[in-house]
């Protein structure tokens, strides 16, 4: 086990090295972001010359990136257009996105875990075909229509929540944003466990547990969900990364200063530092979250082993 | 530390708006010390007076800020401020008296040294301040500000001389009659020592000496200012104070403002336009600003430079539907432009309705009839190049385009060609890679028609995208700013500009209107020229 999660861990970082380059050529192939900085008007020659030699951008690629890499070992992601340092930007959206991940995460797990039993284990019940059609809307409606609907209704139509998260973004602010953003990932994790469910029901194990006279709630808990969550913890897995990288569009709508409000600013101001800092975060983010997803298999099922 | 003081500032609005009553550090006498909330964008730059160019952090910087003059928020007109004389004999040296008494809010005095210090850090290049090239006009500029790579030679602008404890004098590169008159933009602040002692820590919480003071700033999220007690000028704010709350999309911040959660948007969302009359009724602003959109040419390239290529231009211009544009796409935020200046100058300033004469009106058949005179386009079409990531500006270049296709008969006579990002669309009008018309657009730094003028069409001016440039011009704008008259520096100025138009030097559009929308709780709700709210004078209830 502890050879696997060495030999894991080494594995992250020819993927960490190789995607924070491509981000670095990706953001640059974007043209000059100088030429931005003045507004309607272009910036005196000395002035841009000073500002790019500021933030390093008059040094062939290569050497910026070396020198970015060199200087995030010691915790240093550069400086901000507005002269924050990047790694105060990120302390500030980083626990924000991270709560709303956590409360996305939570909806997925207890309701999406929960429907999916439920269905699975009544297949061609009137609650499964109805859980079948409710999670094919949400399936289809895109994310920010469901926002701005709930917004919209919830905010401003019958005043239940405030239409804005405030900038502490406390958990109870949360929880209508953590829904929205949760909701397509969570009816995939309905359909993935009543599939998963459905189909173990039949296996041997569960009904020898059955014929051993276990009660039905050992059965389902211990055996049944047991097996069947494999998938399913897979997918959570990979949806935490995606979830953190992929609030841009909640973010924007409610309002809350997190890692896709910072993304979205940064490649709209064509700011490399903090395009690249949150990315480098986010993939390594997606690499740990990818790690424990294995290490559960374990968990799960005993005769996964890692040699 | 932060959270609770933003907690405490909370608990006491929410008193107030329950109660009523004064709250720490407000005016203290009833209403007078409610604090309203408005939308903000988070500001691009370091918040410095000569680093800020645009409208969010220019917004703070004049609530915290007071200059040697300021501009009438109804008018537009400079009036002295801290300013007691500007005095000259030459256009050229002026001597120029601090008022006495005023102080910043952490207690130091404004003296003459106040500005002169800013203005030197300001022009300095090792300071990269964005807007550096205005204190361009001052004597010794090119030693503190050497252009394209040159060696800083001096720390020190040798026009700016400290002659008492509130006197000094400028000393001008050429003559500039109104130059006193741009002393009321925000680069031209006087900073406390403070900003020099520690930077940071005044980057964190700015400190100026105007009518509101920042409390608690939370860079990214939230600004709360709140009136300053011991401010001494004519325009007291009449409120406790504004939080300005950033808001990432301007749509939610409507939504807030729906909601009863915000108090006042100064940018009313284009997709909301239809509603926003319904929905708020008087309470929706839309009024003129300094704010002139036209399409620029790249008079590098020779195709645009060939004799007769005015024709063309006045040509498209004529091929171009304004009134249809501004009624469908902006809802009559916009409105048609008659001339290269913008209607907040007012008649006096030299703004003047229908200058541009049937250039600017639609004629389709006068239209094709002009680009045919003028040779045709180049290359039988037009590309008008536009950033496509803010400002729905695709939108309306598609819609010219549409107008000039319309007019023509000729499906392929106009297409977009829309570029990624804002930096990228600059860069490429920097590297001079244009090749047909483009996007302009701008916002005035000073209610002036030499501001209109100078800047875009002066050749090798900062803002000259397009190389334009022509002899007389330049002459009846050097004659103009050395007029001493200023009726008589206006005609002349306005000469020059019909140059510009019989040149078709850029087709003027349209001009742009401030749009703010605000709640019950507000009164006294008014856009400055400059299309920022006037926060001192608004008042809660």
């Amino acid at each position: 086990m502890g050879r696997y999660v060495v030999r894991r861990l080494l594995q992250m970082i020819p993927v960490f090295f190789g995607a924070t380059l491509l981000i670095f050529l990706m953001v640059n192939v974007m043209g000059d972001p100088i030429a931005g900085l003045c507004g309607e008007r272009e910036c005196d020659p000395a002035t841009a010359a000073q500002l790019r030699k500021e933030f390093g951008l008059d040094k062939p690629v290569w050497q910026q990136y070396l020198t970015y890499m060199g200087n995030v070992f010691t915790g240093d992601f550069g400086t901000a257009f507005n002269g924050q340092p990047v790694t105060e930007l990120m302390g500030s959206a980083f626990p924000v996105t991270i709560r709303l991940t956590i409360v996305a995460i939570l909806f997925e797990i207890v309701i999406g875990i929960t429907l999916g039993v439920i269905t699975g284990l009544r297949r061609g019940h009137p609650v499964d075909t109805s859980v079948l059609l409710v999670t094919l809307v949400v399936i289809s409606v895109p994310t920010f229509v469901t926002g701005l609907l709930l917004q919209l209704l919830l905010g401003v139509q019958w005043g239940w929540i405030r239409p804005s998260v405030s900038p502490e973004a406390p958990f109870d602010e949360l929880i209508v944003p953590g829904l929205v953003l949760a909701s397509v990932s969570l009816a995939y994790v309905t359909r993935l466990t009543r599939t998963s469910i459905a189909e173990n029901r039949r296996s041997d194990y569960v009904r020898t547990a059955v014929a051993k006279g276990l009660p039905r709630r050992r059965v389902v808990t211990r055996h049944l969900l047991r097996n069947s969550l494999i998938p399913v913890v897979t997918f959570i897995g990979t949806d935490i990364g995606a979830l953190m990288g992929g609030a841009i569009v909640t973010e924007r709508i409610f309002n809350i200063h997190g890692v896709g409000y910072q993304l979205y600013q940064g490649i709209l101001r064509q700011n490399t530092q903090t395009v690249v800092g949150f990315v480098t975060v986010l993939v390594l983010v997606f690499l740990l979250a990818n790690l424990l997803v294995d290490l559960l298999y374990a968990v799960l099922d005993p005769r996964i082993r890692y040699a | 530390m932060r959270g609770a003081r933003h907690a405490r500032w909370a608990a006491c609005a929410a008193a107030l708006a329950l109660v009523g009553t004064g709250c720490g550090s407000g005016g203290g006498s009833g209403d007078g010390g409610a604090v309203l909330s408005s939308s903000w964008g988070d500001p691009q730059n370091p918040l410095e007076p000569a680093n800020t160019n645009e409208v969010q952090g220019g917004k703070v910087l004049d609530m915290i800020f007071r200059g040697l003059k300021k501009y009438d928020p109804e008018t537009g007109k400079a009036e002295d401020m801290l300013a007691e004389s500007i005095e000259t004999t030459d256009s050229r040296t002026f001597t120029i008296t601090v008022k006495e008494g005023w102080t910043f809010s952490n207690g130091e005095k404004v003296t003459a040294r106040s500005f002169v210090d800013a203005w030197n850090y300001g022009a300095s290049l090792r300071n990269n301040q964005r807007n550096a090239y205005f204190f361009g006009y001052i004597d010794g500029y090119d030693k503190v500000h050497p252009e394209n790579g040159g060696e800083q030679t001096a720390e020190t602008l040798s026009g700016l001389k400290v002659t008492g404890e509130r006197t000094f004098t400028v000393k001008l590169r050429q003559k500039f009659s109104s130059f006193p008159d741009t002393l009321g933009y925000a680069a031209f602040a006087p900073l406390p020592r403070a900003f020099f002692d520690d930077h940071d820590a005044w980057l964190s919480r700015p400190v100026g000496n105007g009518p509101y003071a920042v409390d608690a700033y939370v860079k990214g999220s939230q600004m709360s200012l709140r009136a300053w007690d011991g401010y001494r000028g004519p325009d007291k704010a009449r409120n406790g104070g504004v939080d300005l709350k950033v808001y990432t999309d301007n749509n939610t911040a409507y939504t807030d403002l729906m909601a009863g959660n915000l108090d006042l948007v100064d940018d009313v969302p284009a997709a909301q336009l239809k509603n926003v009359r319904a929905d708020l009724g008087d309470r929706y602003l839309n009024t003129p600003a300094g704010i002139l959109q036209t399409l620029a040419f790249p008079y590098y390239d020779k195709n645009w430079n060939k004799p007769g290529m005015d024709k063309v231009r006045k040509g498209l211009s004529r091929a171009i539907d304004r009134e249809q544009i501004t009624e469908t796409i902006f809802h009559r935020t916009r409105t048609p432009a008659t001339d290269w200046t913008s209607p907040v100058l007012g008649k006096g300033g030299g703004y003047r309705a229908g200058l541009c004469g049937e250039w600017c009106d639609y004629d389709p058949a006068a239209a094709k009839k002009l680009i045919e005179e003028g040779g045709g386009l180049p290359g039988g079409q037009v590309r008008i190049t536009v950033n496509a990531d803010t400002g729905s500006h695709k939108q309306w270049v598609d819609a010219v385009c549409n107008s000039i296709n319309n007019a023509l008969g000729n499906e392929r006579a106009c297409v977009t060609n829309p570029v990624g990002t804002f930096a990228d669309f600059r860069g490429r009008i920097t590297d001079h890679e244009m090749t047909g018309p483009f996007r302009a657009g701008w916002q005035m730094d000073y209610p002036l028609i030499q501001n209109f003028l100078q800047p875009l069409y002066y050749t090798n001016a900062s803002s000259n995208d397009g190389k334009w440039s022509n002899e007389k011009f330049d002459e009846l704008i050097d004659r103009a700013n050395a007029e001493s008259d200023t009726a008589k520096a206006v005609a002349t100025f306005q000469q020059a500009e019909e140059v510009v138009r019989d040149d078709m030097a850029a087709i003027p559009l349209w001009y742009q209107n401030g749009s703010a929308g605000y709640s019950e709780r507000l009164s006294d709700v008014k856009l400055n020229p400059f299309s920022v709210p006037v926060y001192n004078e608004i008042k809660v209830s």
